[in-house]
């Protein structure tokens, strides 16, 4: 029986160049290559799936430009479903299949290209700039998690103290997540504009309205996890019940709210998207999905739908930093 | 039976009754229960599951509320004597919070009661030193041993100094060798401090060789069998349970316990 504390070495001591090597190899090993191992694959797959796909265009492309397709006529071909004509004409079909304007999927290189294109190359204040519309999501985002969130944390503390809210807020919170939010955002954006509300807050609203629900749910049971024998020792210090909150319920809370968080900063960012679609709006990623989609360009929706992507990723690995970052704090087991 | 009603006694119960109703009927978790504790006094508490001993610990300490009878911690009712922080409670698990340091979990309760930043620093640095673990202040528990953690949370449970220390089972979870050691600092912690103790085991060897007096219980209805008073000196070396008192006395507590089990 070791009456010591245990072994406490700083990560790096003692570890020689040789064996630091071994071990970042190894790592990589591990971690690196499967994930770029499956991100390899996705890619093969679109890519893959981009040739039957785009047959339909391909050919036509390939048949304009005088090559023999088969069928040859026209009217033959519109009956013909995708993967029949790709298999009929590969050549024409893989030739033409990455390079259309608006293709009904476009390829990896293609959106990209867009990506890049209205990142880099365009002034970030331009209307043609995905750095500007992400800003005007992201705003709304920020500012809908933040309401959903301080909300849910609210209503989680009030449910852990009040047994009645618990029994009258509960079920509600749980209905208001069973309507589909593409139904009642429009519903949002007219009753906030008649009573005088627009801009940033409607869309902001309807991501509150996402994000505060897995907050409610994780830090009700957060609040809730400490033991009964971590309570009674609190009651044997004659504690109060905010004594109790503060110093035991809200610390042994930490990791329920961070995972909570994650689900809803991507939630409340979905919000802002669907809120942006029905409201008219001028700029954000939704309104540039929806200009898009109004005029046919496939690239432009899907550079879209990437750039939303990785603001997501973005903001959720935001919040697993500041998670790692305050559990080391609080001295959480590495 | 001692007397109950002595002047002056730390814990009087008078036929105390504890009832809880199940959904499977009613439980007699304690039946007239009666038992006085003087000051000073290392009461150990000893029985199978079910008899008892932890809930009658819990009711000293105010966590739950007898049924029948009277209860007296300090001259007030059980609650009272919560309120008023008369009491140290050790609970069969450390139970340290982990994210806060080993000082930082000593200083809970210091915190709660309001104690002024230079007490608490003081007090902190004292019952780590009380219990051998100064140097450890700054650990976080999970980088500490079972046996230290166990010694951290009596520290943590000392550092108000209330005069009256009740602990259910605090080494239970221990092995023998450090529960061995464990048990010898507590009795040199005792004979410092002169705290009165209430202790709960199902170990013989632990109660006879801690206590002044070793309450025996039998379980359904939960109830004292025997209270033998410790006719063992003071000073207890380890290998005082060689000696022909220590397994006399050990013999009657087993005969205590063999006894109840049949009447049950």
């Amino acid at each position: 029986m070791s009456e010591t504390a245990a072994p406490i070495s700083a990560p790096e001591a003692g570890v020689g160049w040789s064996a630091r090597v071994a071990r970042v190899t190894s790592a990589m090993r591990q971690t690196t290559l499967p994930v770029l191992g499956v991100l390899a694959a996705l890619v093969l797959i679109w890519t893959l799936a981009c040739i039957p796909m785009n047959a339909a265009q391909s050919v036509l492309d390939a048949s304009r430009a005088g090559e023999t397709v088969s069928p040859e006529a026209a009217s033959e071909r519109r009956g013909m479903s995708a993967l029949a004509l790709a298999l009929r004409n590969p050549g024409p079909a893989i030739a033409h299949a990455y390079t259309q304007g608006r293709p009904r999927l476009p390829a990896p290189h293609q959106v990209a290209g867009a990506l890049w294109q209205s990142t880099a190359t365009v002034a970030p204040t331009s209307a043609q700039s995905l750095i500007h519309h992400g800003w005007v999501t992201l705003s709304a985002t920020l500012l809908g998690f933040a309401i959903g969130a301080g909300l849910g944390i609210a209503l989680a503390v009030g449910i852990v103290h009040f047994r009645v809210m618990e029994m009258s807020v509960m079920p509600w919170a749980i209905v208001s997540q069973t309507v589909p939010i593409i139904a009642i955002a429009p519903m949002i954006v007219v009753v906030l504009y008649a009573i005088g509300i627009e801009g940033i807050l409607p869309k902001a609203v309807i991501a509150a309205y996402l994000s505060f629900f897995p907050v409610v749910v994780g830090m009700s049971k957060g609040f809730r996890s400490p033991d009964a024998m971590q309570l009674d020792l609190l009651r044997t210090y004659g504690a109060s019940r905010p004594q109790t909150f503060w110093k035991l319920r809200l610390p042994a809370s930490t990791p329920y709210l961070f995972a909570s968080l994650k689900i809803a900063v991507a939630a409340a960012l979905i919000g802002t998207i669907v809120a942006e679609l029905p409201s008219g709006a001028q700029a954000g990623f939704g309104a540039r999905l929806l200009a898009g989609s109004y005029y046919g360009q496939t690239v432009q929706i899907w550079a879209a739908l990437f750039a939303a992507a990785i603001l997501a990723a973005g903001l959720v690995g935001l919040i697993g930093g500041l998670e790692r970052k305050s559990l080391a704090r609080m001295g959480m087991r590495p | 039976m001692s007397a109950p009603g002595t002047e002056g006694a730390v814990v009087t119960a008078r036929n105390l009754d504890l009832t809880f109703q199940t959904s499977d009927g009613p439980v007699h978790a304690l039946k007239d229960v009666s038992l006085s504790v003087e000051p000073g006094e290392f009461v150990s508490f000893i029985g199978p599951s079910g008899c008892g001993k932890t809930t009658f610990l819990r009711c000293v300490a105010g966590l739950e509320e007898p049924t029948g009878g009277t209860l007296e911690v300090n001259g007030m009712s059980a609650d009272e004597a919560r309120r008023a922080r008369a009491y140290g409670y050790v609970f069969q698990a450390a139970g340290l919070y982990p994210w806060r340091t080993i000082g930082g979990n000593i200083r809970l309760p210091l915190e709660i009661m309001g104690y002024s930043e230079e007490e608490k620093a003081r007090r902190v640095r004292q019952t780590l030193e009380l219990v051998d673990l100064g140097g450890f202040e700054k650990k976080f528990p999970w980088q500490l041993s079972g046996g230290m953690q166990q010694r951290a949370s009596i520290a943590r449970a000392l550092s108000f100094d209330a005069d009256l220390l009740l602990m259910d089972e605090p080494f239970g979870a221990l092995d023998e060798i450090v529960r061995d050691r464990l048990n010898e600092e507590l009795l040199s912690l005792w004979d410092r401090t002169g705290k009165t103790m209430l202790f709960v085991t199902h170990s013989i060897p632990e109660a006879v060789y801690l206590s002044t007096k070793i309450v025996v219980m039998s379980p359904r209805p939960g109830r004292i069998s025997d209270v033998i008073d410790s006719p063992l000196p003071k000073e207890r070396p380890l290998d005082i349970r060689d000696s022909r008192e220590f397994i006399e006395i050990a013999h009657r507590v087993r005969e205590g316990l063999r006894a109840g089990m049949e009447a049950a």
